[in-house]
């Protein structure tokens, strides 16, 4: 019986054989779908787009403000004197204004997929954060210990603040400990929301080069507003012989290595998301070009493509986790050495 | 004959393909050695295998990051 439900199962995943074959634009198909949009689209049932219209919010610099839903220029059309821009024109993909001059970016702060996405993820993320903090109004803390869901929180705080931010912070970490648990957990959260490929999942958004650099800011900002005297004159007037210090050499290194920490922070989150969706989209895509070969290699290979899109969704989770893990660690890392005192 | 050949873009993506090529062989190289590292140092302590594996994972990630950046670079090659 249990071999009938495996090899059923497995059959499953010859299903995708009877596919008409159409050509698939990759390019089109993965920037689709980890980049940025104006609409959030869903699906596609029998050539009728079904998606979610987000709205646009613009401001012309000739007409002032304009909001609107985004189906009015989701086939490309034009709405207002706006568009979105064709594919090989300068701003393609984006909302332009036509005016005299040729096509011009208005001031844009639409809700995009990508701030819908940040929007709701983060709203999740508190509801979940609230969630917990219920059960301790109800109980002491000290006499007993949570179940459930809130139990799996306390876990999770308890090891970011005791295994990263205590040890690596040093002994001002109290002050550090919101900034960094909320970093974490927005990065958590939003990386799981990611992997889900459904609406309201699947949005990208730690995978979107703004949004890590606001994080990176952040963290530059953490370390460098409340800096010892001591982190300071490690950096402009170190403690090193003085042909190094007068050219200067060291402060020049100190100060392009201020920048480089965040800004490898950044890349480093942003590349591993965005990697890790791009090969799974890559993985199931390989359902859809051998198609034309015969349906023979397509159900082999489509077989074969959801045994390792599984496997590639598994070790999606683990670096969902461990990229927030190496975030919020190297940002307690670096607000550490800035309030280190001096050693004797 | 080959100064046109080059002059395409072809040899744009043929160079990108290359370098994430080299990106992953060096992900390979530099993880593998953080494995061998950390089984070693577990096998001579084991009592403190534990931290080697969480500093393994740790050194993983960033190793990681490093030709990822790489691999960023070679997928913007590769579509412009």
């Amino acid at each position: 019986m249990k071999w009938l439900r495996l090899i059923s199962v497995f059959l499953l995943t010859l299903l995708p054989a009877t596919l008409a074959a159409e050509e698939l634009d990759m390019n089109e198909y993965l920037f689709g779908h980890v980049g940025d949009s104006y609409g959030w689209h869903i699906t596609t049932i029998n050539g009728h787009p079904v998606s979610v219209h987000l709205p646009v919010i613009v401001r012309s610099r000739t007409t002032g403000w304009h909001v609107f839903s985004s189906k009015h220029i989701e086939e490309g059309e034009e709405y207002d004197g706006f568009r979105i821009a064709a594919k090989g024109e300068q701003y393609e993909g984006k909302l332009v204004e036509q005016t005299p001059d040729g096509p011009v970016r208005p001031f844009d702060i639409s809700i995009t997929k990508n701030v819908f996405g940040l929007m709701f993820n983060s709203l999740v993320l508190v509801l979940l954060v609230l969630f917990g903090v219920r059960w301790y109004r109800k109980h002491d803390a000290t006499q007993e210990a949570p179940g459930g869901f809130t139990g799996l929180l306390e876990m999770l705080v308890t090891m970011v603040e005791d295994d990263i931010i205590k040890e690596c912070v040093g002994p001002d970490y109290k002050r550090y400990s919101p900034y960094l648990l909320t970093a974490f957990f927005f990065i958590f959260v939003n990386n799981l929301m990611g992997i889900i490929p459904f609406f309201p999942g699947g949005a990208n958004v730690t995978g979107n080069i703004a949004i890590t650099l606001c994080l990176a800011i952040f963290t530059f900002l953490a370390v460098n507003l409340f800096g010892n005297k001591h982190y300071y004159k490690d950096i402009f007037w170190p403690d090193v012989p003085a042909f190094l210090k007068v050219i200067p050499l060291m402060p020049l290194i100190e100060i392009i290595g201020l920048f480089t920490k965040p800004f490898s922070l950044m890349i480093r989150l942003f590349a591993n998301i965005l990697a890790g969706h791009i090969m799974i989209l890559g993985v199931v895509a390989v359902v859809f070009l051998t198609a034309k070969l015969g349906v023979a290699m397509n159900a082999g290979m489509s077989a074969i493509a959801v045994l390792f899109g599984v496997f590639m969704d598994v070790l999606e989770l683990l670096v969902a986790f461990l990229q927030a893990y190496v975030f919020t660690m190297l940002s307690s890392v670096f607000i550490g050495l800035s309030r280190q005192h001096e050693e004797n | 004959m080959i100064l046109q050949a080059a002059a395409g873009a072809a040899l744009g993506k043929f160079g990108a393909a290359i370098g994430a090529a080299v990106a992953a062989i060096a992900a390979a190289i530099g993880i593998g050695n953080i494995g061998k590292a950390s089984l070693e140092a577990g096998a001579r302590q084991p009592e403190q295998a534990g931290h080697y594996r969480l500093t393994a994972i740790i050194i993983g990630a960033l190793v990681e990051g490093a030709c990822l950046f790489a691999i960023l670079v070679c997928l913007i090659g590769i579509n412009s």
